[in-house]
């Protein structure tokens, strides 16, 4: 067996592993992001509809159903990282992988992409059963699938920074309730930056999450708050520095291997 | 010549002011039994992870079949089969599905799950192979560590503490099995607490003491150096006369645990307590083993 199939053979195994533990556990790991998004969709629908217009032809809840999906893609793929690490690292069982061969860069990439996958699936899912009840149309495809990508492997890669400096299942916690939800909520989810005093819409381009769900939402309408060439480049940018950042953290060992 | 299973030199640990390992230099041959003995906090676990490649050495040297565990540590890795000291295991699968992950790791396929399932046959965990890890008794959870070290054939494996917690009759199998990897080839590296188990399966040992090793020898030669043989006698009349407390190891109540250096120091001793019109209620001659070699290397543990 050739070096290069032994060393891709072991990079899509953890891959693998990582895809069937989340798997394994669907139900609160698929299904339950799904039920919550469509809970939020329900309520937020309900209470809103006809009073809100962000765009002249655009009904609110087909407007607010790619910030939810979005939503949720990025907390699951923050929280398919941070929980393995912090969990394998608790449990201790963190040490199968780190007596591998496997170097810093494929622990790296099969961790991530997991997470995409998991981020991927949770937005689909929700796509998938809104279109149901509303009519969504899909403009551009492809931003659509790239902010898709792009988001899942941001938060993925966050994920990773998260779940080696934590120690404790509490200390994940705290980045969950302190940066990702105030992040998420403040980000354009529910509303447009439009509709915002201008110092909330100035502080809300400095919110990352922003161009992540503005971007995906021009994929479905065509129509955004901001360029998505602009939300491209700033997303790319911050993906850029948090891979930067994970992999210096992987690449010392900081926190896994002493 | 070839080359060691494992090469340490002069190795360096540091966590803060702690100075855990000081400079340790040990070579252990293929194919050998070799043990590492110590109290808690004597730097074993340090030094194996160091081997492992969880932990870096502050300085010195280490490598595991001539492959360096730092600059060529994939390779180091693939050699090397570590059966951790802690029960540690992964919730979310089966015993099966665990030691494949495992292997493919390693750049293992399909090829290779024949010898996953010669591995769960031999150490008697058929019956668990499609339970999840969480539902296992320690014991088996203990049998499927051993089994994850050994997916990928590795020809050095290290076992720290491993029947530390275990049962008898699981002990008796574990060291079995041990035993018939080393007569395969494996080059076998056992840490231990049990200095009868150190003292029926390694050919060699190492003592290690405050991160440094105090003595390195053949297990035979390292009892042979000590005393040869303990005399225990038990008094029912009179007391140890005081001519015989140079030899005295250790005494309690009535009993008294004499160090012979030669045997015929039995009949001096004997004569010495009917002078003193002590009677003897019981006596047994003991052959010395590694735990007197320990304690007088170590000090009291």
């Amino acid at each position: 067996m050739s070096i290069i199939n032994q060393q891709t053979r072991g990079v899509f195994t953890l891959f693998k592993k990582e895809v069937l533990r989340f798997w394994s556990v669907a139900f609160q790991t698929i299904a339950s992001p799904v039920i919550t998004a469509l809970l939020y969709l329900l309520i937020f629908s309900h209470v809103l509809e006809g009073r809100v217009q962000v765009y002249d032809d655009v009904p609110y809840t087909a407007f607010l159903i790619p910030g939810l999906i979005m939503m949720s893609l990025l907390q699951n793929s923050f929280a398919n990282t941070s929980s393995s690490l912090v969990q394998s690292k608790v449990m201790g069982n963190i040490i199968f992988v780190l007596l591998t061969p496997l170097t810093y860069l494929q622990f790296f990439l099969a961790f991530l992409g997991a997470s995409i996958i998991r981020g991927l699936v949770v937005g689909l899912s929700i796509y998938l059963v809104a279109i149901w009840f509303v009519d969504l149309p899909i403009v551009h495809i492809g931003w659509v699938v790239m902010f898709a990508i792009l988001g899942s492997a941001l938060l993925g890669t966050f994920g990773i920074i998260a779940g080696i400096w934590s120690d404790r299942f509490d200390q994940m916690a705290a980045f969950q309730n302190f940066v990702i939800m105030p992040l998420t909520f403040l980000s354009g989810v529910f509303y447009s930056i439009h509709s915002l005093p201008s110092i909330w819409q100035t502080i809300s381009k400095f919110n990352p999450f922003f161009y992540m769900i503005d971007g995906f939402r021009y994929g479905f309408f065509g129509k955004s708050d901001i360029s998505p060439w602009v939300s491209l480049v700033v997303v790319t940018t911050f993906l850029a520095i948090l891979v930067v950042l994970s992999l210096k953290m992987l690449k010392s060992g900081y926190k896994l291997r002493g | 010549m070839t080359i060691p299973a494992i090469q340490i030199e002069k190795i360096h640990k540091r966590f803060g002011s702690l100075h855990a390992l000081k400079g340790l230099d040990l070579t252990v041959n293929q194919g050998e039994f070799f043990g590492l003995l110590g109290p808690n906090g004597a730097g074993k676990s340090t030094l194996i992870n160091i081997l492992a490649g969880l932990l870096r050495p502050s300085a010195g040297k280490a490598a595991i079949m001539g492959h360096d565990v730092v600059n060529d540590y994939q390779a180091a890795r693939m050699a090397l089969g570590v059966v951790p000291q802690e029960l540690v295991f992964d919730p979310f699968f089966n015993v099966r599905e665990m030691l494949r992950f495992q292997a493919g790791y390693f750049g293992r396929g399909k090829e290779n799950d024949a010898w996953v399932d010669e591995i769960i046959e031999a150490l008697g965990l058929a019956d668990k192979a499609h339970t999840n890890m969480r539902r296992l008794s320690g014991g088996m959870k203990r049998r499927a560590l051993i089994a994850q070290a050994l997916v990928h054939k590795p020809p050095v494996i290290v076992l720290d503490e491993p029947t530390a917690g275990v049962d008898v009759e699981l002990r008796q199998l574990m060291w079995e099995f041990i035993r018939k990897l080393n007569r395969e080839g494996h080059t076998i590296i056992l840490t231990t607490h049990y200095l009868e188990e150190a003292e029926a399966l390694c050919s060699r040992v190492a003592m290690m003491k405050q991160g440094e090793i105090v003595a390195l020898d053949t297990t035979a030669n390292l009892l042979s150096k000590f005393a040869a043989k303990n005399l225990r006698i038990r008094l029912s009349e009179g007391s140890l006369p005081s001519s015989l407390l140079p030899m005295l190891k250790h005494g309690e109540d009535s009993v008294f645990t004499l160090a012979l250096t030669e045997l015929n120091q039995v009949e001096f001793a004997l004569s010495e307590l009917r002078k003193a019109n002590a009677e003897i209620e019981d006596m047994q001659l003991i052959e010395v083993d590694l735990e007197d070699v320990f304690i007088s290397l170590v000090g009291s543990t």
